[in-house]
């Protein structure tokens, strides 16, 4: 039993740790901006996703699943945010009203 | 421990070479950039030393705040004239080498050369802890054996808001400090200003009251909740406080406040100046704890925001 939860973890976390090679090389080969922010967004979500579903049996307490689950839900949510923010920077023309100096509604 | 040792080691170069990014690059705004990474790196190696408390202070004040603060800074200066910055003679150079090489030799026969087994006060510390009501030996220090610097800490940090708005010009006091950024509405950010907080908050308030027996404290958890409150301002939820409310200013100055006066008190209870009297340490140490979180949080939050800035042109502008 316990060895099976051993090879699920290992299992699962080598592969977000693969996300997280190729977001890497994504960040670092990438032509522009939005191609390498997708490739960030992808190991953070799917990466850090991973590693938390695979530490997960490692953890006994049920306040330490909230815990390992709620550090990758903020990671998303920070990322997505992140990513949006960056990319508006970037292609300022093809937001709706993203200059900066516009009138709050 | 051999798996650890090319981590340990990973770290130590990234380290160096962040640390030499920062001097050498050419561009302000790099720099600042560089100094956050640096300090997340740093946070990194201090969890590998086991200093888990500093790691928490140095990822949220060192990289965190400071590195807010100096991308600030740098996005206000205006770009370095090559033509101006002129560089220093040789002779200037040379000495501030030398002088930099002596400081790290030195520096590093002290590490080097420290006795078997390196001399500590941590069993000293352990051994009256429990006087204190504290389990984290890091918070017994910094409330009970060396409150002194704790309360100068609180202080210092009124004095660096004084300081901050005595850069207002004379038409701008009374004002509000000037709108960090405006976000258009449905943006992102908006949306995060909007959700992030309440965790945020509690996060902080849980960094504080676990401080008490595990890492964390005042200063980790006054961060955390200064950062919400300038992401509701850089997202444009709310408007800073007019430098001129006389609740806010309470709210700066509370923590020291409370601080020196059960110090006080204890020249009268207890013999000495921030003695605490027997059996109340922990609920006078939770008490300025969370007093000195609030004023640290409040304090962070406007120095953030930077000095008050004349009302007509915020007006205009947001």
């Amino acid at each position: 039993m316990m060895a099976a939860q051993d090879i699920f973890t290992v299992a699962t976390v080598s592969l977000g740790a693969l996300f997280f090679l190729a977001g890497t090389l994504g960040l670092l080969r990438f032509p522009d901006t939005l191609t390498r922010l997708h490739a960030l967004t992808k190991a953070d979500n799917l990466g850090l996703g991973l590693i938390v579903l695979g530490l997960l049996p490692q953890v006994s307490s049920p306040l330490g699943w909230i815990g390992l689950i709620a550090v990758w839900l903020l990671a998303l949510l920070a990322g997505a945010t992140v990513g949006q923010l960056l990319a508006g920077a970037v292609r300022p023309s093809t937001g709706t009203s993203a200059h900066r100096g516009d009138p709050p509604a | 421990m051999s798996l650890t040792a090319p981590i340990d080691l990973g770290l130590a170069i990234l380290l160096l070479g962040l640390a030499v990014w920062v001097i050498a690059a050419s561009a302000t705004y790099r720099a600042a950039e560089g100094f956050i990474a640096y300090g997340l790196v740093l946070a990194l190696v201090w969890v590998r030393v086991g200093s888990v408390d500093v790691a928490l202070t140095e990822a949220a004040l060192g990289s965190g705040l400071t590195g807010l603060l100096l991308l600030r800074a740098a996005a206000r200066l205006p770009p370095a004239d090559p033509a101006e910055t002129a560089r220093p003679g040789k002779g200037v150079r040379v000495l501030a080498a030398l002088l930099s090489a002596i400081l790290t030799g030195g520096l590093a026969a002290v590490v080097l050369l420290l006795p078997e087994p390196a001399p500590t006060l941590a069993p000293a510390a352990a051994a009256s802890l429990p006087a204190t009501g504290m389990g984290n030996p890091v918070t017994g220090v910094l409330l009970a054996y060396r409150a002194i610097d704790t309360l100068g800490e609180s202080i210092v940090l009124v004095l660096a808001l004084v300081g901050l708005w005595s850069l207002a010009p004379d038409g701008a006091w009374g004002g509000r400090p000037g709108a960090l950024t405006t976000a258009p509405a449905g943006s992102a950010l908006r949306f995060l200003a909007q959700v992030l907080p309440p965790f945020g908050i509690l996060v902080g308030i849980h960094l504080l009251w676990v401080g008490a027996d595990h890492p964390g404290g005042k200063f980790q958890g006054a961060t955390v909740i200064a950062a919400m409150w300038v992401l509701i301002l850089i997202a444009g939820l709310r408007r800073p406080p007019t430098v001129t409310s006389r609740a806010m200013r309470w709210l700066v100055v509370v923590g020291s406040l409370l601080f020196v006066g059960i110090g006080a008190a204890g020249t009268w209870l207890a013999g000495a100046f921030l003695a605490y009297p027997d059996g109340l340490a922990k609920p006078l140490i939770l008490a300025i704890e969370a007093a000195l979180t609030l004023s640290v949080a409040v304090i962070l939050g406007l120095l953030l925001a930077g000095p008050p800035e004349a009302e007509c042109p915020t007006e205009a502008r947001s």
